[in-house]
Order: structure tokens, then sequence, then C-alpha cells
């Protein structure tokens, strides 16, 4: 690893001290995972009993379980779960003076972003003056919240605080036994957000803004929880156009959406980890778990940019338990360097009169591995329901590949799926014209493949949607000659 | 049961069939494979959908060879009356030459069994068989290749159109309850040559055996192949079918399988297109009532630059039936100007029918078109009410537009008297539902 990215890493690794951080300074417990160190975690967290229990539960579960190395369309090196830290406050790197101390090559993506400068110190790590100070912004929205009586908190505060929401829901939709990475996320999760939007509310703002500032560093094992009761609405944008750059290998982040009658819940996500070098090393395991089970009438929405890691192991699902709910997934995922992404949805039609809406681009430049993976599946009480799934693919350069494995299991006659996929490359004439136009070819790639996403841009909320469409552009630098 | 076979296998290898030492080897992989592996699991990908412990739990017996009365009335429902066609029969999966009527063949045709091609040593044998369906494939066709003894041989020289198509009837007797046969085909069609295969699975209603059939047929440059793989078998009888087409420069194939019989019917199709333009054309039907488990597997390997393919498979599931659909295209790095198209349609016609569906592309190359639709459903309500203002309503009307539905994969057989068999067959089926 070269110094200049050892700085940018233990930059960006610095503790943000806005809003609920905690501050715990340098503390680390030894690496390796046990019973005891589950018990650590969970007594510094000040949990109630039966969490703890609920973890360690989780623990001895995940104990049995087989890492799911061998279906996915994934080749990554075993992971070796003693060689991590499990509990390490971030560390507390000093604030820098000011933005020319930071990596040139860092500041460079930022402008091409269009990141203020004010939240290109946040990101970077440099102290910010006292007139943007997060904490008061935090603050601020935090009241406005309230007054609606929505929480809104990190996980931790949660379970001290309003314990009984956090024991119902947690677990409820993605169970500690799910899969091999929720087990592990549940044993050992430090931080997360969770959110309650009360009956009937329509939450005020995107929970954008304060998440970006708020929990932009909330470690490798995330959980997340948000709870929208009957009628509610949300939106909720996790993650950061920006690129992040952390030491910590693997992630695996579970989040759990649960939609009462009637509500609505839309979350989307940007996700730009650090990809790794060109030849594939350093980068991050992203193996996460996202599903969302939707009442009667309730609908939850998935949209995902997916443009960092180095794997991305993706599944939003959403459960569609109750009658005439919907579930929705819009994702870009793009590979380029060496990435590889195996993601995709399940939509579950469990309700009567369900509806669920894929549409899933995939872009694969460079060496990179772009696997669509979804399943629909229809059961028989599901009557009426109606599935629409696209996915489409895009390749540039020939040494990349892109994949399809879509799982449609249909058990009614009044169910009506389709699908549609196709896959091609990106179009010579397109480049020639907009190249006739005065464009150069690196600008000519980045606007055909941005009309290529448009159908999932739209679903982003406002602000992402144009940070998303230069992030794309920069992800792809370079993948053509 | 494993050991039943493998019993049966050991047994075979005393008795002997051919003496040739290539032949000994290769049915000692296929016995020492399937040995070693067993018959595949539902936890095997490629078999999660399938219901596979009636078949692979029971005891099925090697089908006794003697012909037990089969008679010409037996086979005559399987028969199609193509002009000029030459018909093999083969009972419990050997040759029954008295029921056939091979007729005469072009010079530089063989058509012959298996058994009595490999007595002779046709020398397209060693050089073919068992390179293509390789056992190491799966548990059924290495059970198969442990037992390579008779099925459908054809040969065609270089440049010769082997004209009038040939017609391979299998027919279990289905007489002793859980016979299993294991017929084994080849057809080899050098450069530039042409000819048209049907395979005909079939057995009486009621019977439980079990079919395990592999087909390899190779395709030289520029030659054509048409193959049709008609399945009717007993609706109580397993059949697993493996087809393995191996695709020379500018070749064309076109590839039929029809699958209206078995409790449990599996079709593999396998296409390796190992050369530059190639076009070939899969399609299939698969109608499936009772408790009938229809799967279609294809696979199909784009390796060279500039081919095309399209495939096109429908499902009618009526009843408890449960349909599978698995379609594979893998497109390698060199397989530049690629264009596959695949489709796959499920028709649902009643409440408690099941269909599971997996299109899948696998693409690393970036100068290709490819794409494939799926849908699943029940009748377009539009449609039906479109025929019931014309006059045509209920049961009339539901059957036009299920047959409709069926015809676009028959209208394109180019035997007359196959598809109006096809399709009598289709309609007899929606008069059997009786609905009003």
């Amino acid at each position: 690893m070269s110094t200049s990215e050892t700085t940018v890493e233990s930059l960006v690794g610095g503790e943000y001290k806005y809003g609920f951080v905690t501050d715990i300074d340098t503390e680390v417990i030894p690496k390796g995972l046990s019973e005891d160190v589950v018990r650590l975690i969970s007594a510094k967290k000040g949990e109630p009993a039966w969490m703890t229990e609920w973890r360690l539960d989780a623990y001895r579960r995940w104990l049995k379980m087989e890492e799911p190395h061998h279906w996915g369309n994934l080749s990554y090196p075993p992971v070796d779960y003693q060689d991590i830290i499990y509990y390490a406050a971030p560390k507390n790197v000093k604030p820098l003076a000011s933005l020319d101390e930071v990596d040139p090559e860092l500041i460079k993506t930022y402008e091409k972003l269009g990141i203020p400068l004010r939240e290109q110190k946040l990101l970077a790590g440099v102290a910010v003056d006292a007139i943007f100070d997060s904490v008061s912004v935090a603050t601020t929205f935090k009241e406005s919240l309230a007054k609606e009586g929505i929480i809104f908190c990190p996980i931790s505060e949660a379970l001290r605080e309003h314990p009984e929401l956090v024991r119902q829901y947690l677990g409820s939709v993605v169970p500690v036994n799910d899969n091999f990475f929720a087990a592990l996320n549940s044993a050992v999760f430090s931080d997360g957000s969770f959110v309650y939007i009360p009956k009937g509310v329509r939450c005020p703002m995107e929970l954008s803004t304060y998440f970006r500032i708020n929990t932009a560093n909330s470690g490798q094992f995330e959980r997340t929880l948000i709870v929208a009761d009957e009628g509610a609405y949300v939106s909720y944008l996790e993650g950061c156009t920006a690129p992040k750059r952390d030491t910590n290998q693997l992630h695996a982040a579970v989040v759990e959406l649960v939609a009462l009658k009637g509500a609505t819940i839309k979350y989307s996500t940007v996700q730009n980890w650090y990809a790794g070098d060109a030849e594939g090393k350093g980068g991050i395991y992203n193996f996460v778990t996202k599903r969302g089970k939707a009442s009667e009438d309730a609908k939850i929405s998935w949209t995902q940019v997916e443009t960092g890691s180095a794997i991305t192991w993706k599944y939003p699902s959403v459960i569609l338990q109750g009658d005439r709910s919907v579930g929705e997934f819009y994702s870009v995922a793009v590979v380029n360097g060496r990435q590889q992404a195996d993601t995709g949805t399940k939509m579950i039609h469990v309700g009567k009169d369900t509806r669920s809406t894929i549409v899933s681009k995939g872009i694969s430049a460079g060496q990179g591995n772009n696997s669509y993976r979804g399943l629909v599946k229809v059961l028989p009480r599901a009557t009426n329901a109606r599935n629409y799934t696209q996915c489409d693919s895009m390749l540039i350069g020939s040494r990349c590949g892109a994949h399809t494995f879509p799982y449609i299991e249909n058990q009614t006659s009044t169910g009506r799926i389709e699908h549609e996929a196709s896959t091609s490359k990106i179009g010579e004439d397109q480049i020639f014209y907009l190249k006739q136009r005065g464009l150069n070819t690196e600008n000519a790639i980045s606007m055909i493949v941005n009309g290529f996403c448009k159908e999932v841009f739209k679903e982003l909320p406002m602000e992402f949607a144009v940070e998303a469409q230069k992030l794309l552009g920069v992800s792809l630098e370079g993948s053509v000659g | 049961m494993t050991t039943t076979y493998l019993k049966d296998i050991e047994t075979v290898a005393r008795n002997g069939g051919a003496k040739a030492p290539w032949l000994e080897a290769l049915r000692r992989q296929g016995a020492e494979r399937f040995a070693a592996t067993g018959f595949p699991t539902t936890r095997d990908e490629d078999w999660r959908f399938n219901t596979l412990a009636p078949l692979t739990q029971a005891e099925f017996q090697l089908a006794p060879a003697d012909l037990g009365g089969v008679t010409a009335a037996d086979v005559a429902p399987f028969l199609y009356a193509i002009p000029g066609v030459r018909t093999l029969v083969f009972v419990n999966g050997r040759y029954a030459p008295a029921l056939s009527s091979p007729g005469e063949v072009p010079a530089g045709v063989t058509v012959r069994n298996l058994a009595a091609a490999l007595g002779a040593q046709h020398p397209a044998l060693e050089a073919h068989l068992g390179r293509y369906a390789e056992p190491g494939k799966g548990g059924f066709t290495a059970l198969n290749t442990a037992f390579v003894k008779d099925g459908l041989f054809v040969h065609v020289e270089k440049n010769v159109d082997a004209g009038a198509p040939i017609h391979a009837v299998f027919l279990s007797d289905g007489k002793v309850g859980n016979a299993a046969s294991h017929p084994r085909s080849l057809i080899v069609v050098e450069r530039g040559a042409r000819v048209a295969v049907l395979e005909s699975y079939v057995g009486p209603a009621g019977g439980t055996y079990f079919t395990n059939a592999v087909t390899e047929a190779v395709v030289g440059d520029n030659a054509h192949l048409e193959h049709l793989k008609i399945q009717r078998e007993s609706e109580l009888a397993s059949h697993v079918g493996t087809t393995h087409i191996h695709q020379g420069r500018d070749s064309r194939v076109t590839s039929f399988a029809i699958s209206l019989g078995a409790a449990f019917g599996r079709n593999n199709l396998d296409i390796n297109l190992d050369g530059e333009n190639i076009e070939s054309q899969m399609l299939g039907l698969y109608m499936g009532r009772g408790r009938q488990e229809l799967d279609n597997h294809t696979n199909l390997l784009h390796a060279h630059p500039n081919c095309g393919t399209r495939e096109v498979y429908k499902g009618i599931l009526d009843d408890r039936a449960h349909g599978i659909f698995n379609g594979k295209i893998y497109v390698t790095p060199l397989a530049q100007k690629t264009d596959a198209k695949q489709t796959n349609r499920a028709l649902l016609l009643s409440d408690t029918a099941r269909i599971d569906t997996k299109p899948q592309l696998e693409i690393f190359a970036d100068d290709v078109k490819c794409t494939h639709g799926a849908t699943v459903g029940n009748l377009d309500q539009l449609a039906g009410f479109y025929l019931q203002s014309r006059g045509i309503g209920g049961a009339l009307g539901r059957k036009i537009l299920v047959y409709a539905f069926a015809a676009e994969i028959l209208e394109e057989i180019p035997y007359e008297s196959v598809r109006q068999g096809l399709e009598a067959l289709v309609m007899a089926r929606l008069d059997e539902r009786g609905e009003g």
C-alpha cells in the first residue's frame, strides 16, 4: 500500500464527532470472535440482557453455518474471521488544518462529483468551522422530527431508550439465522440507525442529509432497522457518492424494513466503497442482507447505485406479505477494474393482488464481472400477483463479463410474470455521433451510460440523482482506451 | 437406489457386448463415475426444482431384452406417415428388426442400430461415441454410458443428403414394473452433409418404467441437422433424456423437443457452437397435466464469433403439473458478434399448476446481442374477450387460445404428418379437459 493511500485511509477513517457517535477513542479489543467478544460488545453498548442473549444466539448459530462461497458468481480468497477486530472504536485521527493537506487525488474526485467544499472537508476529515456545525444541524433536524413523533437515532441509543420497539421488530424480517453474514452481523453489529415513523405520519424530509453527516462512519457491521407504522411514509438514503476508503475489508451490514398497513418506505443506496487497486487488491468485500416486509397496501421501494467495493453481494428483497402490497427494485451496478458484483433482488409474493417491479441495469467495464441474480416467487395464495422485470446489461471493453441468473417460480395461474433481459455493447455509432457533436470519448460514454440508467436514476431523491450521474462518469473513467 | 444399478452394471460387464477395448473403457468410465457421484440431488443447482426421490430411490431393474410380444399394432400409434421415412423400432432399449422398416438409404449413409454398428466396428464410433456427452457431466449420463449397448446410429458421409427423415422409436413395453432402459444414440453428419432425425420415446399408458436416454450428434462444417425429439412416455413413467449437439463452422441445426408424457420428464439439450458462423434454432413445447413434472434444461455454448441462435420454449400446465425451464446461454470472450435470442413462455391453466423458470445469460464478450424474455401467466383476458365479441365464448374460446399458444411451436415442424399428429394430441388433451 502506498504511503499516500495510507494517509487517505487514515484520514477518512477519522471519527466523526458530529451527532451521536460515541467517543470511545482508541479502544480496541483483541482480534478474533468468541462468546466473550460478543458479550463485551454488548456490554460496551450498555445493552439490556435480552439483547446480549440475542447476539449470543446469533453467534452460536453462525458457528454452525458455512460461508456461502459456492453459489455466488464471485471469486475471492477465503476470509479469516478470527483475523478481524470485531470491536474497534474508529481511530481518533487528528483533524487536518485545511484541505491542502488532503490527498489531491481525492480532492479531484470530489470536484468531479461537485461536492460542496464544506462537505468535502467533512468527508476528508478536515476540521469544520463552527458555522457549519453538523451537531447543530442534526439537532435542528432532530427537533423537527421529534415534533412529529418520529424516532431517528443510532440503534444502540434506540436499544437503551426504546427497547420495546426494537425488541419487537429487530430480526423480524431478517432472522438471526437467515444467512451466514446476517448471523455474523447480528452477533457483532456495532451500530447503525433506527427509524420509527408513527401512524399516519409523513416524514417531512428525506432522512438523507442528516444521515450522511451522521453515520458516514458507522463501521463494518452496520445494522439498520426502519419501521413505518400504519399509513406512514419515509424516504431514506444510505451511503454517499463520495469515494470512501476504509481499512476494514469485510463489511456485513443488515437492513430491515417493516412497512405496516398502508405505509411506504423508500430506501435509496449509493455505495462507493473502495474498490481496490488496479490488481483488485485491498478492496472492500461488501456482503449485505437487505430485506423489507410489506403488510397490506404497503409499499417498499429499493433503489441502489452500486459503484464501489471489490465484491458486492447484495440482494435487497421484499416480502409482499399483505394483500395489495407493492415491491420495487431499481438498481444500477457498475463494475470496472477487477470488481465483482453479484446483486439483484427477491420478490416474494405472499398476499393477493401484490405487484412488483424490477429494473436492473448492469454495466461492466475493464475486467469487471457483473451478475444479476434475482428471484420472483409467487406462492399459491398470491392470486393476481403481477411482476415485471427488466434487466439490461451493457459491456464496455472485451475483458469484462455480464451474467443474469433470474429465477421465476410461479404457483398460481392468475399470476403474471414478465421478464426481459438484454445484453449489448455500448453503441459505436452513438459514441461517434456524440464525438461529432464535440464531446470527447469519455464524456460521450458517460452520457450514453447515463441514458441507459435513466430509469433508475429518476427514482433517486433529486440531489443524489445528480451526484449519481457524475459518479457513474468517474467510475467508468479509463474504461476505454 | 444406486446399488441395484451397480449390480446391473457388473452383470452387463460380465456378459460383455462388443469387445472393443475403447468401448470397455468408456463403459467402465461411466460406471466408475456413477459409482462415485450417484444420482444428483435437489442440492445440485441443476436439479433443485426436481422431485427426484421417486426416481432415484426406486429399485429399477434393467429392462428385459426379449420382446415380450410387442406387435406392430403397439407401435403404430406412435408412427408418422412422413413420405419415405425410415423407421427403426427399439423395445426396452433393444433393436426390434421385426417391427422396423429401415428401407433403402442412399450411398454414403449408414442407418443401423448401435449394437450392429458396434459389431461391424464402424470407424465413426470410436471417434465420436462418448466424446460429447461426457460421463463426468452428471449421474444420469454416466449411468447411460455404463450401459452403452444399443440405440440409433446414423452416419452421413460428407456432402451427402440423407433424404427422407429417419425415425427412431424407443418403446418401453412396461410389462415388467420398474424396468429401466438406457438407449444410446449417435448421429454423425460429416462436412456438408444433411440429415433429419426423429426420436420418439413412447410407452403404453400405465407403464411404470424409466428411460434414461442419451443422444450425441456431431454436425460437421457446413452440415445440416434437423432433430425432433418427441416424448410421449406413459404418464406414470420417468424419462431423463440428454441430447448433446456439437456443431462445426457454418453448420445449421434445428432442434425440436416436444414433451407430452412421463410423470417425471426431463429433457437436457446441450449445444456446443464450435466454429464460426453457425446458426441454431431450439424449439420446445411441453404440456403437463395431472401431477406431471416436465423439465427442460437447455445449455448453449457460444464459443466462436458470428453465431446466431434462436430459442423458443413454451409450456402449458394444467391440474397440479409442474413445469421447469432452465435456459443457459454462455458466451465466451472469443464469441464476438454473437446474436442470441431466447424466449420462454408458460401458460398456467389451473391454480395448482406450478412453473419454475430460470433463463440464464453468462456473457464474457462485449460486442454481442443477447436477449432473453420469460413470461408466465394464464390466458390473455383481452384475447378471450375479443373472441367472445365474435361469438366464440367459453370453452371453445379458451381452447382456441391455448391451441394458438402451442401452434407457434408446432407450426414450425416441417413434416405435415408429424405436425398434424401432434396438433391432434394437443387438441385431444384440451377436449379431455372438458370444461364448460
